[in-house]
């Protein structure tokens, strides 16, 4: 790399825009579009007998009004489940339009198109829908056992069972290690419901060109391209003839991942049947009744270990509420049956997870994806060792750590890319040691008997975790530089907020040795980029910061190669510097690269001085041989793609510091300190703001965000009056530590950071409150009044 | 429908709304200004804060009609008028106060109306001040990095003025 751009925290390029209003949003677009409001269904569980919009029909500015019998034959199917998986025995998928059941209140029944949000509202209120309830099926343990079903024809609400057994080196399973262990320990976690909940919402945004017979959707998506395909194929249009863009997206944390949702197809259809641009811009409740939660798991855990907390066996089963539909196939209780086992290599391990359907919304990932269920479930074990044993709770961790010299290690399981759970690097002793120094772990107890002293009560928490990023199976990178110089580069996946258009600038401007003014980056246009997956598995960054640094290598050759025959040189003594290309050690022998792309097209039209060099009068090439040669194409430019073996495993540990009051059971967090490994840094500014936030979502899980449903499948906090998101009062400051161990699977050495910050939020703060109280925390998110009743119990 | 008469950003605004027409929805939808954004349309998340003569206001919760004959300024009219980031935006660049950039306008407003009235708020008085906007991607901690770095730049830049003993420049 030839400028030291890389590892740098370098100013956001999309701060500008961004900072003054300019950003454009979804709903930012399309003034004067049709807008869309949904009838969605107020009832958990109800069969639709009849819907009535006579009433409807005379508000002034109605433009069409649609249900399930109107959509044609591909749109009247259930959507697609996206991830398939042989466990899966029974998914289910939701129709865009309620067909005769609804699953959850939310699920959208009617559709309706006005001249603006608030007519179309102003319809929806006057349309009669006649429901027959059902007795819904609430609470995943309810559900387990209820003889009511969510879908008539899934036997016991179970979507999905799988056991996965990894026995011990000498090849006994986990049961028999754990029976014959000196000693054991067996115990029940829970985890509540959480949501993404990005400040903006869902949107979706289309054009039809009737004259073109083209679509142009805009979507608040992190996945174009596969929107992009999925509207085609939906809507029976040739997949050329659809473009979708998701242009500035307010945050993303995993929810829009799903695809197509309903209104991704439907607002495309209506455009196209309309002629005439329609737009829908979810609202607050309905991002939380009909977008999709995540977390809630209950998890029952058997482990056996030896004096010295080495566990020999763990066991554990989980019961996982999917919600009413499982678009995303079972990649959430995947995640944290295979990321539960962290640092640690362990004796033998089973688990096993039922995915169970119930009357609420669906569950798909959430920044995190299952992993801080898991985390949580393993930290809980670390520490319940600890107590039992007496021993200091980061011994018994280390103790069970994988070794530095054990890598790549090969935990035995198939992770959630359907490829072997091998970590390929890290230094989990040597994160610990940096983890208990930042937090001053050793001189904790004296702090703490001196609070006690003065009558308060403070705990000391510790959680780790690995994070498997960058999954498969490809992102690709297009980089093309034009006669007046400038980098012009592009990737298929979207951005959400992570500054992308920066580090992919800091990346190409490094690789080509050019100014990064001179670089733009577009992301999520499937018009410069159509080959892609999506952002979600901290995997952006990994993927098509690696696909990038190819294509510029590639274009970097071809520089090098027309270069060296315009300087009569060898492509082997030049280099680029500043966007020329110089013969190293002689100054005044160099090309700017403009030059270069001029060059790199033999033209017959000139347009300016600089193009004129390239056309057929101008002398420049050689008479033996065709101007564009066997095996070249004309342009400087180079598209490229990545595709890793496996995902690389990312690393942290997080320690806290938290204060019960002794009386409200008011719980604050004092300190918060990380330490994280996610291999080379591309701008370390970001991946700190990356794990801030992280951290934040994390403490807002441990301490604040729940979704309450009721016995009816009424999700009663659905507003952020009573669903209770952190502000800045909440957060604590947090202490970073980074260590640096380079993915040997990457040609950037780079591992993934978007998810690490929250993934041990609720284990670390359990653990610490637990600490504080000398009670067991085994259950999360947890309220002042949980904890003073627990309190109460403990106390008898 | 009500026609109103705005001062947006400086400017003199016409437009006719019906009575429940929101503020939010009258500066993005009928005035083209989307830089004022819309996180939960109940008062809670701040997205939406623009300045009412000065003051900072949900434009959620609040009827166009009602602001009828008032000076309003969104993030679009934070800049100088030859386009110079005010302290309060640059300072977000500079500390890497904002991630995907959509609570953003609502905390620059919000910000920037708690600067003039407090030039050097302590570390508390921040956190008050910042307490009613939400965001979910920064944790905060480098928005709060940057309400003490606009306090700074703005307090530089007022030294810089008297120095030069010239009169500054009034943004409007
Ligand atoms: S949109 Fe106005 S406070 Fe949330
Ligand atoms: S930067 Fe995304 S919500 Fe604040």
């Amino acid at each position: 790399m030839s400028t030291k751009l890389f590892g740098e925290p370098v100013q956001r390029r999309e701060d500008p825009r961004l900072l003054t209003g300019q950003g454009r949003y979804v709903d930012d677009l399309g003034a004067g579009a049709l807008e869309v409001a949904f009838v969605r269904s107020p009832h958990a569980h109800a069969r639709i007998r009849d819907i009535d919009v006579s009433d409807a029909l005379d508000v002034e500015g109605l433009v069409a009004i649609y249900t399930w019998e109107d959509l044609p034959t591909l749109l009247a199917q259930p959507l697609p489940l996206l991830i398939p998986h042989p466990a899966l025995t029974h998914g289910r998928t939701a129709y865009p339009l309620a067909r005769d059941v609804v699953r959850h209140v939310g699920e959208p029944v009617v559709m309706v198109v006005a001249r603006d949000r608030y007519l179309a509202e102003d319809v929806c209120a006057l349309i009669q829908v006649d429901y027959e309830l059902l007795k819904p099926v609430v609470g995943v343990e309810e559900a387990a056992q209820s003889a009511q079903l969510v879908h008539e024809d899934v036997p016991d609400n179970v979507g999905a069972h799988l056991i996965q057994e990894v026995p011990s080196a000498d090849g006994l399973d986990a049961r028999e290690l754990i029976e014959t262990a000196p000693h054991t320990l067996t115990f029940r976690l829970d985890i509540e419901r959480s949501a993404s909940m990005p400040l903006e919402g869902r949107g979706v945004y289309a054009r039809w060109d009737a004259d073109d017979r083209s679509l142009r959707v805009y979507s608040s998506t992190q996945t174009s391209t596969s929107v992009r395909m999925a509207i085609a194929a939906k809507l029976g249009l040739p997949l050329p003839k659809v473009e979708v863009i998701a242009p500035d997206v307010g945050g993303g944390f995993g929810v829009k991942i799903v695809h197509p949702w309903p209104e991704e197809v439907l607002v495309p259809w209506a455009a196209m049947l309309l002629g005439h641009e329609v737009k829908w811009t979810e609202d607050r409740r309905e991002h939380f009744v009909s977008s999709a939660h995540e977390r809630a798991q209950v998890q029952f855990v058997r482990v056996g270990f030896d004096d010295d907390g080495r566990v020999l066996g763990l066991d554990v089963n989980i019961l996982h509420d999917h919600g009413a539909y499982t678009p995303y196939g079972i990649i959430v209780p995947i995640i944290t049956s295979t990321q539960l086992l962290g640092p640690y290599k362990i004796g033998a391990y089973r688990v096993e997870f039922s995915s169970i359907y119930t009357n609420t919304v669906q569950v798909t990932p959430y920044r995190g994806a299952g992993r801080p269920q898991g985390v949580f479930c393993m930290e809980r074990t670390m520490d319940h060792i600890a107590e039992y044993l007496g021993a200091d709770r980061t011994a018994v961790r280390e103790i069970n750590f994988i070794q530095p010299d054990e890598f790549p290690y090969d935990q035995g399981l198939i992770f959630q890319d359907g490829r072997p759970l091998i970590y390929d690097s890290g230094d989990y002793p040597e994160s610990l040691r940096l983890l208990k120094e930042l937090i001053g772990w050793d001189g904790f107890p004296a702090l703490k008997a001196q609070a006690a002293a003065e009558g308060r009560r403070i705990g000391l928490g510790i959680g780790c975790y690995v994070e498997g990023t960058g999954v498969g199976p490809y992102e690709g990178g297009h980089v093309q530089i034009t006669s007046d110089g400038r980098v012009h580069v592009s990737t298929g996946l979207t951005s959400q907020g992570q500054g992308h258009e920066t580090v992919f600038a800091q990346i190409a401007a490094a690789e080509l040795g050019v100014p990064m003014e001179r670089v733009s980056v577009v992301t999520g246009d499937t018009r410069r980029f159509g080959y892609a997956v999506g952002t979600f598995a901290s995997r952006a960054a990994v993927m098509s910061g690696n696909a990038i640094a190819l294509a510029c290598r590639k274009v970097r050759e071809k520089a090098l190669r027309i270069a060296a025959e315009a300087l009569e040189a060898d492509p082997r003594d030049l280099e680029i510097i500043d966007g020329e290309v110089r013969v190293v050690g002689s100054p005044g022998a160099s090309i700017p690269l403009a030059t270069v792309a001029v060059l790199s097209n033999p033209l017959r039209y000139a347009f300016d001085s600089e193009t004129a060099r390239a056309t057929q009068f101008a002398g420049a090439s050689s008479f033996d041989r065709p101007p564009v040669e066997a095996g070249e194409e004309p342009g400087l430019e180079g598209r490229d793609y990545y595709s890793p073996i496996r995902s690389t495993f990312a690393s942290g540990m997080h320690a806290a510091i938290v204060e019960t009051d002794s009386l409200t059971a008011e719980i604050r967090i004092l300190r918060y300190a990380v330490v994280h490994d996610c291999g080379n840094l591309i701008n370390p500014m970001i991946v700190e703001g990356q794990i801030h936030g992280g951290v934040a979502q994390g403490v807002g899980g441990a301490l604040y965000e729940r979704m309450v449903y009721d016995d009816h499948g009424q999700l009663l906090n659905a507003s952020f009056m009573d669903f209770l998101m952190p502000y800045a009062t909440e957060i604590p400051s947090i202490e970073t530590a980074h260590l640096e161990t380079p993915s040997p699977l990457n040609p950037l050495g780079i591992k993934g950071a978007g998810e690490a910050g929250v993934i041990p939020g609720s284990a670390v703060i359990a653990s610490a409150i637990e600490d504080a109280e000398g009670i067991r925390i085994d259950k999360m998110p947890i309220s002042p009044s949980e904890l003073f009743d627990l309190r109460r119990a403990a106390t008898g | 429908m009500h026609e109103i008469t705005l001062t947006v950003n400086g400017m003199i605004r016409q437009v006719e709304v019906p009575g429940r027409r929101l503020l939010s929805d009258c500066l993005r939808h009928d005035l083209g200004l989307t830089g004022t954004h819309v996180g939960c349309e109940h008062g809670v998340c701040g997205c939406c804060t623009v300045l009412l003569d000065g003051e900072p206001v949900r434009s959620c919760l609040t009827f166009a009609v009602t602001v009828d004959g008032h000076d309003i300024t969104t993030v679009e009219g934070l800049a100088a008028r030859d386009g110079t980031m005010s302290p309060v935006q640059r300072a977000f660049g500079e500390c890497h106060g904002l991630q995907c950039g959509f609570c953003t306008p609502g905390f620059l407003c919000t910000v920037t109306a708690l600067l003039r009235e407090n030039p050097a708020p302590t570390e508390q008085e921040v956190l008050e001040g910042i307490s009613g906007n939400l965001c979910r991607c920064t944790g905060y901690q480098n928005i709060i990095k940057s309400v003490h770095r606009a306090a700074e730049i703005m307090a530089e830049e007022r030294r810089a003025d008297a120095d030069s003993e010239q009169p500054g420049e009034e943004i409007v």
